[in-house]
């Protein structure tokens, strides 16, 4: 187990370095335990890293004579013995264990612990369930969604220590109770959702990095937390967060709300930041899969292998964290996880002459058995463009069971896998979907009723203007929306040129929040709501200077540009499934007199591209050219100045010097009149 | 400069600049022609390197195969732009997105302030049509263009095939990382500019286009197709740009490595290249290369379709297939691998090309004159403006200080009033203003009264205020202050020689080829005119011949023997009549400036020294 873990260990060290540095204050013997190594937490990780800790093994649980029956044994004994480990209440003593101790700990603990306690311990219910969307897009190209979610039944709002760790990621709970986040959000895309090909992302990214977080209301220094969240989030996932500093964290007036419980809606608990140049690669894949209760070993996570999901067109995996109801009265909350990943394959650079999909083409793997920790476990493969069944493509094997979803307000048709039946599998017992194309995919779409695009405009390196289109398609609703664009401090933006176009006309906007730069601290924040008339298109302009950057504030490759984040656009989108009058006819009569509620608009968020913006770069491959200029400048210049200045002139006797006297001997020599 | 603060030595100075001036200024105009010749003897010249790291190291390997698609494709299009009779924009939208591209339209519409009779254009409508190639996995932050015009006839077809083979090659890989726009533009420049500007969301010269929709980030680079023929036995490289620019050295370093590579000969400025440099013939050679390249960039006019780009900093060069007698030819493969591999270098940069030289001048492909070897030429011209400068400057306080040893002379000889000196350069400069606006202006008025179509009105109203200008009444101060005066000429031609060394030094250094090429001619007479009765028409004669509108007409002649297509004197005429239209609608179509500066500046310098000539 210790050697599986290392992969984890090595990324929770990290965070455990930051954990380790404070001590506990409801630890009895806080003190004590700092000298022997750190605090309960430390011990946890130091136990997965396989760290000697400590010596006080007096209370440890010896082995005890019965071997656990439990999955520990079993093939899946990594996952499924995830973090059992021991309650740690301010009323007890923290027991160090070394490692192997602690592992048979862990295996016993399902039988251990209600004699060794004062006080039973709940089992935690924790609850997995995995999905994966396929869906065929319009232009040929496949697109993939795998979901985990994995909820946590335990509630950390109450303040108190939770150690005991089932099937959510340790690494992940101790971030959440060391930093007292409410709700956390990180995304890691490579690649740019291409709205008008390929329609609505299930769930949308921006290029890069983004990281968004909710801290309780109980946190004071909400700054201090968040640089230290980062770096310690930077290590869980391998990736640079720990860029995120001052100078690219916003904090969104209304953009960015909680997703899960909780009222706290005040921004000062809120921090958003973007890395738009960060590169997702298989670094940081594999962290991401080790947070899953089975990794990549079962269930659908198999299909998760490098080489095949780095060759496609766009790369987006997920994090998203935050409390939900424990049940439907609602009076508990527990935790949520879902572990998104979304995934575009290209029909062309795959090979045009079969125009055919399979899971093994896609992932060169099949699917042989769902993860034994799931709940439920299913792949969903969108079948909505192919009413009459092969009409489009063909599906094999084929399925009866079907499932129609409103998603993002559009009614579609699924047909389902249930992973968990023996049904899918067939005789050879494994899974390979094939979804075979009939005919010539037409690449024309309807455009999505909102997508953005955005653009620097202009020439030459002093000034520029940032563009933003709103593009509203819906045929006649308005619909307000949410743009929130961060601008670096680099960038001087000028607010007063800021115009709101709609149709050739001004579009004042009803709501406007801006936050100016300072100087190598913050970033511009512009937030504003704007109304989009139907079928228009919205063109948000301001114009902007480029600061001359001192010399050591560049990067490495300062002629590549400097990059600005995504513009974010929040809105409740009116639904297609309202718009389409058509689709009513089959359907009662009194269901379409008013819209349902949930149909008529949905949630959306759309992330524009990034832009690359280069900036007055000094030539720096020539300083010594430069200095040796510059010195002989000021030498030459600044030198025969000064002397014209302070030398005092005086009309001097012609005397007799040296060269007067040698031109005299040659004068007479010949023969002129001496000087 | 203890050398300035002692009299004495100041005194000796003078004397020296004074009395050796005439020697001094030839010797210097001596040294800076020579200098220039010089620049095209090869052990003077540099040898080109690839300095951009991302592009040096790293090795390509071309698989580009579709030569005869690409045919294929060109038939297609021929056969689609005959039936349209214009650019088959359905076909092309259609092809390009069976292709896999993402493609989108612009349409716009100029209207020319004048016919232009050798294009035959006046209202222009027309389309562009472009493809993107979106790299997976790309942020849509980086682009690389290659365009093709979709030209009258049957030109270029080749290069819309060829284009399309390779978009349709590009398409199916996966190591892109910036996104591909393929072009194909109508109209050629005027089509360019407009997807340029509509790209850049800019309007500089009036256009009317659509809003464009689809934009990939940043162009880095952009690559302009022209091909005519199905085979090749060259590939011709055109480098200068509007307003003589230039695109980095690297980008053609990679267009001359990787014509080594598939073996492609290559020329600039239709130019093979010689291996005898020394030999008489063999330096001719080089020479005459490097002065078409000066004639080139001094014209201002973009030489290809890439010339526009390099105004947003997108280096760009065009490559143009050459179909000549010789036996070896190119296949449409050994093209498109050309093309690929350079593609693919492209794609590798990390950065923006910065690491070569942006002002160069090519006396062959492999040889090259960075601005620190040509730029002195420039210098030695230059400092005969100084030297007559400081010699009048002497000249004018040397009375002076003999008017404070008692010697009296006439209060109005000592300082001529600034009105007088006011005056004749004022009036210059209406003049100069006239010959900017009214030749465009009045061209409704001309071809009333007189029988000419609107672009003979307009160049020969140009050059009529051009030759009015030399008759106007320059002897104003005979008006205002009675007789001119020694020291009147003097101080005019004294702010006029610093007024053409700050002109010439500004145009040099923008555009060299321009400065030099007025510097050379202008300097000299410029120099050394006087109002002396004897020799009033032979300076007359001097100054004419060296006056920006014949140094146009001298330039011409001179290019045209240079690519060895001589023409007669009438001929060469004619040439001048289409380039002064030519220039006045670069200006209003391009926002060429060559133009505005020769009417605004250096005509009015120059008719402040006729001026002085005819000082009274």
């Amino acid at each position: 187990m210790a050697s599986h873990r290392l992969g984890v260990a090595v990324f929770v060290l990290v965070a455990t370095a930051i954990l380790a540095a404070e001590s506990e204050p409801n630890q009895v013997e806080s003190e004590q335990l700092q000298d022997v190594g750190g605090s309960p937490d430390a011990v946890f990780s130091d136990a997965e890293g396989g760290f000697k800790t400590g010596d006080g093994a007096s209370e440890t649980v010896p082995g005890q004579a019965e071997t656990p029956p439990h999955p520990v044994e079993t093939g899946q004994a990594d996952s499924a013995g995830r973090r059992v480990s021991i309650e740690v209440g301010s009323d007890r003593v923290e027991e160090p264990v070394a490692d192997e101790e602690l592992e048979n700990l862990q295996a016993e603990f399902d039988l251990q612990d209600a004699p060794q306690q004062s006080e039973p311990v709940p089992i935690p219910r924790d609850h997995f369930a995995e999905e994966l969307v396929i869906r065929p897009l319009l232009s040929g190209d496949m697109y993939t969604s795998f979901q985990f979610r994995t909820r946590w039944d335990t509630d950390q709002h109450r303040g108190e220590k939770v150690s005991h760790y089932r099937l959510f990621p340790k690494s992940l709970g101790q971030v959440i109770s060391k930093f007292s986040v409410r709700e956390l959000h990180i995304s890691f895309t490579q690649g740019f959702w291409r709205t008008a090909q390929w329609g609505q992302p299930l769930l949308s990214a921006p290029p890069g990095a983004e990281l968004w977080v909710w801290f309780q209301d109980s946190v004071a220094d909400v700054d201090g937390a968040w640089r230290e969240l980062t770096s310690v989030l930077s290590g869980i996932f391998c990736a640079s967060l720990n860029f995120i500093d001052s100078t690219n964290t916003v904090q969104p007036s209304a953009s960015f709300k909680p997703m899960g419980l909780g009222n706290v809606t005040e921004q000062r608990f809120l921090r958003y930041a973007v890395l738009p140049r960060e590169i997702v690669c298989t670094e940081n894949l594999t962290p991401w899969k080790k947070l899953l209760p089975c990794e990549s070993q079962a269930g659908l996570a198999v299909l998760l292998k490098s080489e095949k999901l780095f060759h496609s067109s766009y790369h987006s995996q997920a994090v998203h964290i935050r409390p939900v109801c424990k049940d439907s009265a609602c009076r508990e909350t527990s935790w949520e996880l879902s572990q998104t990943l979304g995934i575009v394959f290209d029909l062309h650079a795959s090979g045009q002459s079969k125009r055919e999909w399979s899971l093994f083409k896609m992932f060169s793997r099949t699917l042989t058995e769902p993860c034994p920790l799931a709940s439920s476990s299913k792949v969903y493969v969108d079948v909505t463009d192919n009413p009459l069944g092969d009409e489009l493509f063909d599906l094999s094997p084929a399925v009866s069971l079907q499932t129609q979803a409103v998603v993002l307000g559009d009614r579609r048709t699924f047909t389902v896998y249930d992973l968990l039946t023996p049904e899918p599998y067939g005789p050879t017992r494994s899974l390979n979907i094939l979804l075979k194309w009939r005919q010539q995919v037409s690449v024309d779409m309807q455009r999505p009723v909102l997508h953005t695009e955005r653009y620097v405009s202009g020439y030459g390196l002093q000034t520029g203007e940032i563009n933003t289109l709103l593009y509203n398609s819906h045929p006649f609703r308005a619909f307000p929306v949410l743009l929130m664009e961060t601008v670096p401090w680099y960038l001087r933006l000028y607010i007063h040129t800021l115009t709101v176009q709609s149709k050739g006309k001004e579009n004042k906007p009803s709501y406007i929040h801006y936050l100016p730069s300072k100087d190598r601290q913050r970033p511009h924040l512009l937030e504003m709501l704007v109304q989009l008339p139907p079928h228009s298109v919205t063109k948000v302009t301001v114009q902007f200077e480029r600061a001359l950057l001192k010399w050591t504030e560049y990067t490495p490759d300062p002629n590549h540009g400097f990059y600005v984040s995504s513009s974010v656009v929040s809105a409740m989108v009116p639904s297609v499934v309202a718009m389409d009058t058509n689709s009513t006819e089959g359907r009662p009569l009194f269901t379409t007199l008013f819209h349902s509620t949930e149909e008529s608009s949905y949630f959306m968020r759309v992330y524009s591209e990034p832009l690359l913006v280069n900036l007055p770069t000094p030539d720096f491959s020539m300083p010594y050219n430069v200095i040796c200029l510059t010195c002989t400048v000021v030498a030459v210049g600044y030198g025969s100045l000064y002397n014209l200045l302070t030398r005092t002139f005086q009309v001097e006797e012609p005397s007799g010097g040296l060269t007067k006297r040698l031109a005299n001997v040659i004068r007479r020599l010949r023969g002129v009149p001496l000087l | 400069m203890g050398l300035l603060s002692d009299p004495n030595r100041r005194r000796a100075l003078t004397s020296l600049v004074t009395r050796l001036n005439t020697p001094l200024c030839v010797l210097c105009y001596l040294v800076g022609v020579s200098w220039f010749m010089g620049l095209a003897f090869e052990p003077f010249m540099l040898r080109t390197y690839m300095s951009e790291n991302a592009m040096g190291s790293t090795m390509v390997e071309e698989k580009f195969v579709f030569g005869e698609r690409a045919i294929s494709y060109t038939r297609e299009f021929a056969g689609q732009k005959k039936k349209t009779g214009g650019m088959p924009v359905d076909w092309l939208v259609k092809t390009m997105k069976s292709r896999g591209l993402e493609v989108y339209t612009q349409s716009f519409s100029q209207t020319l302030p004048f016919p232009d009779e050798v294009k035959e254009r006046y209202m222009v409508r027309g389309t562009n049509v472009y493809g993107i190639l979106r790299a997976p996995r790309g942020p849509r932050t980086e682009s690389i263009v290659l365009s093709a015009p979709c030209s009258e006839g049957n030109n270029n077809n080749q290069a819309v095939g060829l284009l399309l083979a390779i978009a349709s090659y590009f398409r199916s890989q996966i190591y892109w990382a910036k996104d591909i726009i393929f072009l194909v533009n109508e109209h050629d420049l005027i089509g360019t500019e407009a997807w340029l500007e509509a790209y850049h969301d800019v309007n500089m010269t009036g256009l009317r286009s659509s809003p464009m929709q689809g934009r990939a980030g940043a162009i880095q680079a952009a690559l302009s197709l022209e091909l005519s023929s199905d085979v090749i036995t060259s590939m011709d490289v055109a480098l200068e740009g509007l307003n003589g620019q230039l695109p980095n050295l690297d980008l053609v370093n990679l267009f001359y490595a990787f014509c080594q590579k598939t073996g492609v000969l290559c020329t600039i400025q239709g130019k093979l290249q010689r291996n005898d440099w020394d030999t008489l013939p063999g330096y001719t050679h080089s020479l005459s290369t490097m002065l078409l390249m000066v004639l080139k960039q001094g014209s201002g006019h973009p030489q290809g379709d890439h010339g526009l780009f390099l105004r947003y900093h997108i280096e760009a060069v065009t490559m143009r297939g050459i179909n000549s007698f010789r036996q070896y030819k190119f296949d449409m493969t050994t093209v498109g691998k050309l093309i690929e591999g350079m593609f693919r270098k492209l794609n590798n940069l990390l950065e923006r090309f910065h690491q070569s030289y942006f002002f160069y001048l090519m006396p062959s492909l492999t040889r090259f004159v960075s601005i620190g070897y040509y730029m002195p030429t420039f210098g030695f011209l230059a400092l005969i403006l100084v030297l007559r400068a400081l010699d009048l400057w002497v000249q004018l306080s040397d009375p002076a200080r003999a008017l404070e040893d008692g010697v009296s002379e006439g209060e109005q000889d000592s300082s001529p009033s600034l009105l007088s000196l006011a005056t004749p350069v004022i009036i210059c400069h209406l003049t100069g203003l006239a010959l900017y606006f009214l030749p465009v202006l009045s061209q409704e008025m001309a071809i009333q009264h007189f029988p000419v179509s609107e672009t003979e009105a307009v160049v020969l109203t140009a050059i009529a205020i051009y030759v009015a200008g030399l008759a106007l009444p320059h002897n104003t101060h005979r008006v205002l202050s009675g007789a001119g005066t020694e020291r009147g000429w003097r101080s005019l031609k004294l702010f006029s020689l610093l007024y053409l060394a700050v002109l010439l030094g500004c145009t040099t250094l923008i555009n060299f080829s321009l400065g030099f090429i007025l510097a050379v001619t202008m300097i000299p007479v410029a120099a050394f005119i006087q109002p002396h009765r004897s020799s009033k028409v032979l300076h007359g004669v001097a100054l004419i011949l060296v006056s920006p509108a014949t140094t146009l007409l001298l330039s011409i002649y001179l290019y045209h023997e240079l690519i060895e297509y001589p023409v007669s004197l009438l001929e060469c005429w004619q040439h001048f009549l289409t380039a002064v239209s030519q220039g006045i609608l670069d200006h209003h179509l391009y926002g060429s400036l060559l133009y505005p500066l020769l009417a605004l500046f250096i005509y009015p310098c120059w008719l402040q020294f006729w001026n002085i000539v005819f000082w009274k």
